[in-house]
């Protein structure tokens, strides 16, 4: 299992002083880090996000996600193929498929510069799909993911056209062998879910394990919320946009370094 | 008179029609047999009374589902994936792919379309090792691909 945040390494190695009262301070700062990268599923698992099974999500906790651009494989899919298989999805990219998350190419045409990103639900605060669902299919849950219930979907796929993302699909033919934990058929529209299945038990995102997995570690995901989350220490500390912010959506996904 | 004659008529073209259909009707009853319904993983043990489960299993259901998600309750004993992982047939691997298996076999004698499997899978899958239904037991030989 991957914990919920991984500390980065830069952050854990704060400055030695000379004095002894600035040198007890420096290891005490070193066990916890130690404590947070080596034992992780102790700390994290234990006291941190553990929600019995027979509570509600709570909306104390706002789940979100930062993407570094930065360190982003060129042309690696590791994210993409990770959602696909934890999903059950079937990896094609025709125009009635579904993509839960794909890479983006951009290029500024003047500078030249290019960068490559992974797309998918922004899982906004304001969300533009819910807003028009007619059905009520389209919802929050407490802790800001963003949902499609698909016993009350019919399929119109008004939220799809909301969407400034294009982070929905609909599913066009029937579907066989899905996956218990992640119930899709057709007639309905579906997108990224943050794995809420896999958040429900503690882990991250496929496609956030799969990208650390792969050494990139392009991929932070964590509680918004919590002030000691490196999430939120990341946030706080360096620039980051959110993707069509001119929309005042407040999106739980974030990128670095575009 | 003319018309007491008709009405008598009447009655009893009534009489015979509703015998006949009598006689259909239990003709028909004999005919279709009660289904037998493939054993449970874990024999007597379902989460509550099975005549409870006759009537009641789809309230259960529905109630936990928008529990599951809208609030994010993940509680397994009224769980559609626990019906699954205990009521799969040994013969199928599933809930719902033969005429013979657990839902199928109800649904089709009770004449209910359901349209669960649209969506759900029909066979119990792989349980991650931490998981509280794991505690259970084993999951069925061939279950998820």
């Amino acid at each position: 299992m991957i914990p919920h945040e991984k500390l980065p390494v830069e952050d854990s190695n704060p400055a030695g002083k000379p004095d002894a009262a600035a040198r007890r301070d420096f290891l005490k700062a070193g066990a916890v880090v130690a404590g947070a990268t080596l034992a992780p599923g102790v700390l994290f698992y234990g006291v941190a996000h553990s929600r019995p099974a027979e509570e509600p999500a709570s909306a104390a906790v706002r789940w979100g996600m930062l993407i570094d651009t930065q360190k982003c494989g060129d042309g690696c899919k590791s994210c993409v193929t990770a959602c696909n298989e934890e999903n059950g999805l079937s990896g094609k990219t025709g125009p009635q498929d579904s993509q839960w998350i794909r890479k983006v190419d951009i290029r500024n045409l003047q500078t030249g510069a290019h960068h490559e990103l992974p797309m998918l639900c922004q899982h906004c605060e304001n969300p533009p799909c819910v807003d028009v669902c007619p059905t009520g299919a389209s919802m929050k849950r407490a802790d800001g993911i963003v949902l499609v219930d698909r016993h009350v979907c019919i399929g119109c796929r008004y939220c799809m056209m909301a969407c400034p993302y294009k982070a929905r699909s609909l599913v066009h033919e029937p579907l066989t062998e899905q996956k218990p934990d992640v119930p899709r058929g057709m007639g309905c529209v579906e997108a990224c879910t943050f794995c809420v299945q896999r958040v429900d038990r503690d882990e991250t995102p496929a496609c956030v394990e799969a990208c650390s997995r792969d050494g990139h570690n392009a991929m932070l995901f964590g509680n918004l919320n919590d002030a000691d989350a490196p999430i939120a220490k990341v946030l706080k500390s360096m620039a980051s946009t959110e993707v069509r912010a001119d929309l005042n959506l407040n999106t739980g996904v974030r990128y670095q370094g575009i | 008179m003319m018309a007491k004659s008709l009405l008598k008529k009447g009655v009893g073209v009534l009489l015979v029609t509703v015998g006949g259909l009598f006689g259909l009707l239990s003709v028909a009853q004999a005919g279709v047999e009660v289904p037998s319904l493939p054993p449970a993983k874990v024999a007597g043990k379902c989460v509550e009374d099975t005549d409870f489960m006759r009537r009641n299993h789809m309230d259960l259901l529905k109630h936990h589902r928008n529990d599951t998600m809208r609030l994010g309750i993940r509680t397994t004993k009224h769980s559609l994936k626990g019906c699954v992982e205990c009521h799969a047939s040994e013969k199928s691997g599933s809930v719902a792919s033969s005429k013979d298996d657990f839902c199928v076999a109800c649904h089709s004698y009770a004449s209910v379309k359901l349209d669960c499997w649209g969506c759900h899978a029909t066979k119990p899958g792989k349980k991650p090792a931490d998981h509280p239904a794991a505690a259970l037991g084993a999951t069925r030989a061939g279950g998820e691909k």
